[in-house]
């Protein structure tokens, strides 16, 4: 599996980095160094393993359904970039 | 005065409790030797204000009697940690100008004992790396140097100033946190003490996100009982982090000095890696002889997907880093970079936030989780983590503790690795550990052939950080400790 220049470009759109296009081919070579060198976990037998999903055996905890916190407006929008009447505030996106 | 930071953290409380100095004597006397240490890069924040009149209030606290556990100890705060209304960046440029409304429950663990905070310390940007390198803030200096050289050395990752701080004796012991190997790796190049404690210890509340299923917090200090001390405040469990564990902590500081005869330390053959220098296969073996001098028994242990737990890691890793990091879109926090719509001030605050290092692994795991390929990679991977849990399950039957070195090589300079994949590699013998969610504890051992700090890895049980510290102190014992010649 090798990732082509093509392949750069929609990942980095997928992961929402603007990329340049003089750095497609660097990016391309550097994720298929890295991608190769993951390569041999292919050589592993896992047919029969589950997936790890909790490094320490224990049951989930569950909480009360009920609100613990909250009129926190002000300290939630204190560091965004662009703020208003504790809105954040966005370029238009509907027209 | 200058004789304060000499004090361990240990030696610190009980002449703070006797009130032979106070713990404004104390932090003074740190934050001058931080002045002087600026050159080593250690500190992105300074909070001397903050220091002195929490050294005020531990003052006031001791003078009544009722100090904690940490009263009047002056530490620093990896740069990952949320603490309130002060610089938060986990060192990118990304968060620009994030001041948190709110405390980690890590540090807050600590100032509720008493500790006093020095500063924020720099670190990888969003911890990924292994030397420092890729803070926005510059790279770090290890206060170590080859013998006969002024050339400077890095001081490893992502805790590197942590390390720093604690080697450079400009704070009692620091915070640090381990992904894939961030507090024992640089804990090793520096000849200081790093634990990552297992997977739940403490709690993951208000501590910037990289890989959730790998993150743990855990100290940095200058020996091994002032690591259990740090580590016994920090630890808690969580009603705000639902992956901390319900145990109690327990008093760590009570297993140093605690003998290690009839305990069964395992030797893991697939650790001799190819291309291993022979000063550090030699120190793996001097220090399996001084355990043995001490009554413990030398079992020769295999781990056999060790060589897999790299390869694996670095999809694991990556993919939850590139959701974790989704968050920073320009709009809660942080950096924003004007565009022609939404989309294009995403991309253009992301671009400009993240360092190269960040970006490629947030592309990496992008590409790993898109579609057709998250069985392929991701979920394979995590296959390949149950069969490396499943090692240690294995070598628990016959050992209570794992030997191996924490890292392949001494401290190397900045620049000297350029290619990824070589620089992951420093992490061989440490994630391991994280892939598993188990404890490991980083010791030094003693010094290469040109005179850099040398550390020893021993791995717990899950919640056997007490054996851990058990064990480390015996070597401690057996090695003595390390400190690097002043010369900044």
């Amino acid at each position: 599996m090798s990732v082509d220049q093509g392949t750069v470009r929609r990942v980095a759109r997928l992961a929402r980095l603007k990329v340049q296009d003089e750095d497609v081919p660097r990016l391309a070579g550097e994720l298929n160094a890295i991608l190769g060198f993951i390569e041999q976990l292919n050589e592993v037998d896992v047919a029969a393993v589950e997936p790890l999903t909790s490094v320490v055996t224990m049951k989930m905890k569950m909480r009360a359904d009920e609100v613990t916190d909250g009129h926190r407006a002000g300290q939630i929008v204190a560091n965004a970039p662009a703020q208003e009447d504790s809105f954040f505030m966005v370029p238009k996106v509907v027209e | 005065m200058t004789s304060l930071t000499s004090l361990t953290i240990a030696q610190a409380r009980d002449g703070l409790r006797n009130r032979t100095f106070s713990a404004l004597d104390l932090t003074e006397a740190y934050l001058s030797a931080m002045e002087k240490a600026r050159v080593l890069n250690a500190y992105v924040v300074e909070t001397p204000d903050k220091a002195r009149a929490m050294a005020k209030d531990s003052d006031a606290r001791l003078a009544g009697g009722q100090g904690g556990a940490l009263e009047g100890i002056p530490l620093g705060i990896k740069d990952l940690f949320a603490t309130d209304g002060v610089h938060t960046q986990a060192c990118s440029h990304v968060l620009d100008g994030f001041k948190p409304t709110y405390e980690s429950t890590v540090t807050a663990n600590l100032w509720r004992d008493g500790a006093v905070m020095l500063g924020k310390l720099n670190m990888d940007e969003f911890a990924m790396g292994s030397s420092n390198e890729t803070s926005y803030y510059g790279k770090v200096i290890n206060p170590w140097r080859r013998k006969g050289s002024n050339a400077a050395l890095v001081p490893g990752g992502s805790s590197g100033g942590s390390a720093a701080a604690v080697a450079a004796y400009i704070c009692a012991g620091a915070t640090a946190t381990d992904t894939g190997g961030s507090i024992r790796q640089p804990a090793a190049f520096t000849g200081t003490v790093g634990i990552k404690p297992t997977y739940g210890r403490c709690s993951r509340w208000g501590i910037v996100a990289f890989a959730s299923s790998l993150d743990q917090a855990g100290p940095i200090a200058r020996d091994v009982r002032d690591a259990a001390i740090l580590l016994r405040s920090m630890a808690s469990a969580d009603p705000k982090d639902t992956t901390s564990v319900d145990l109690p902590v327990p008093d760590y500081e009570a297993s140093v000095g605690r003998p290690v005869k009839g305990l069964r330390v395992g030797i893991p053959r697939e650790y001799r890696v190819d291309g291993m220098p022979a000063e550090i296969d030699a120190l793996w073996q001097k220090a399996a002889s001084w355990l043995r001098e001490q009554g413990a028994e030398i079992v020769e242990i295999s781990l056999p997907h060790t060589k897999y737990a790299l390869p694996a890691y670095y999809i694991v890793a990556p993919a939850e880093a590139s959701s974790n990091l989704a968050r920073y879109d320009g709009v809660r926090y942080g950096l924003r970079v004007p565009g022609d719509d939404i989309v294009d001030m995403y991309e253009k605050s992301r671009a400009a936030g993240f360092g190269r290092e960040v970006q490629r692994r947030i592309l990496i795991g992008t590409y790993v989780l898109s579609a057709g390929y998250y069985d392929a990679y991701y979920v394979r991977a995590q296959k390949v983590r149950t069969l490396i849990k499943r090692d240690f399950d294995r070598a628990w039957e016959k050992v209570d503790v794992v030997l191996t070195p924490a890292t392949p090589s001494p401290a190397f300079a900045p620049g000297e690795i350029t290619d990824p994949v070589q620089m992951y590699l420093n992490d061989i013998f440490t994630v391991t550990v994280n892939m598993a969610g188990l404890p490991g504890i980083s010791v030094p051992g003693g010094l290469s052939a040109d005179g850099l700090p040398l550390g020893l890895q021993l791995i717990g049980r899950p919640f056997g950080e007490e054996t851990l510290f058990q064990t480390a102190a015996a070597i401690e014992a057996a090695a003595g400790g390390f400190t690097a010649a002043q010369w900044w």
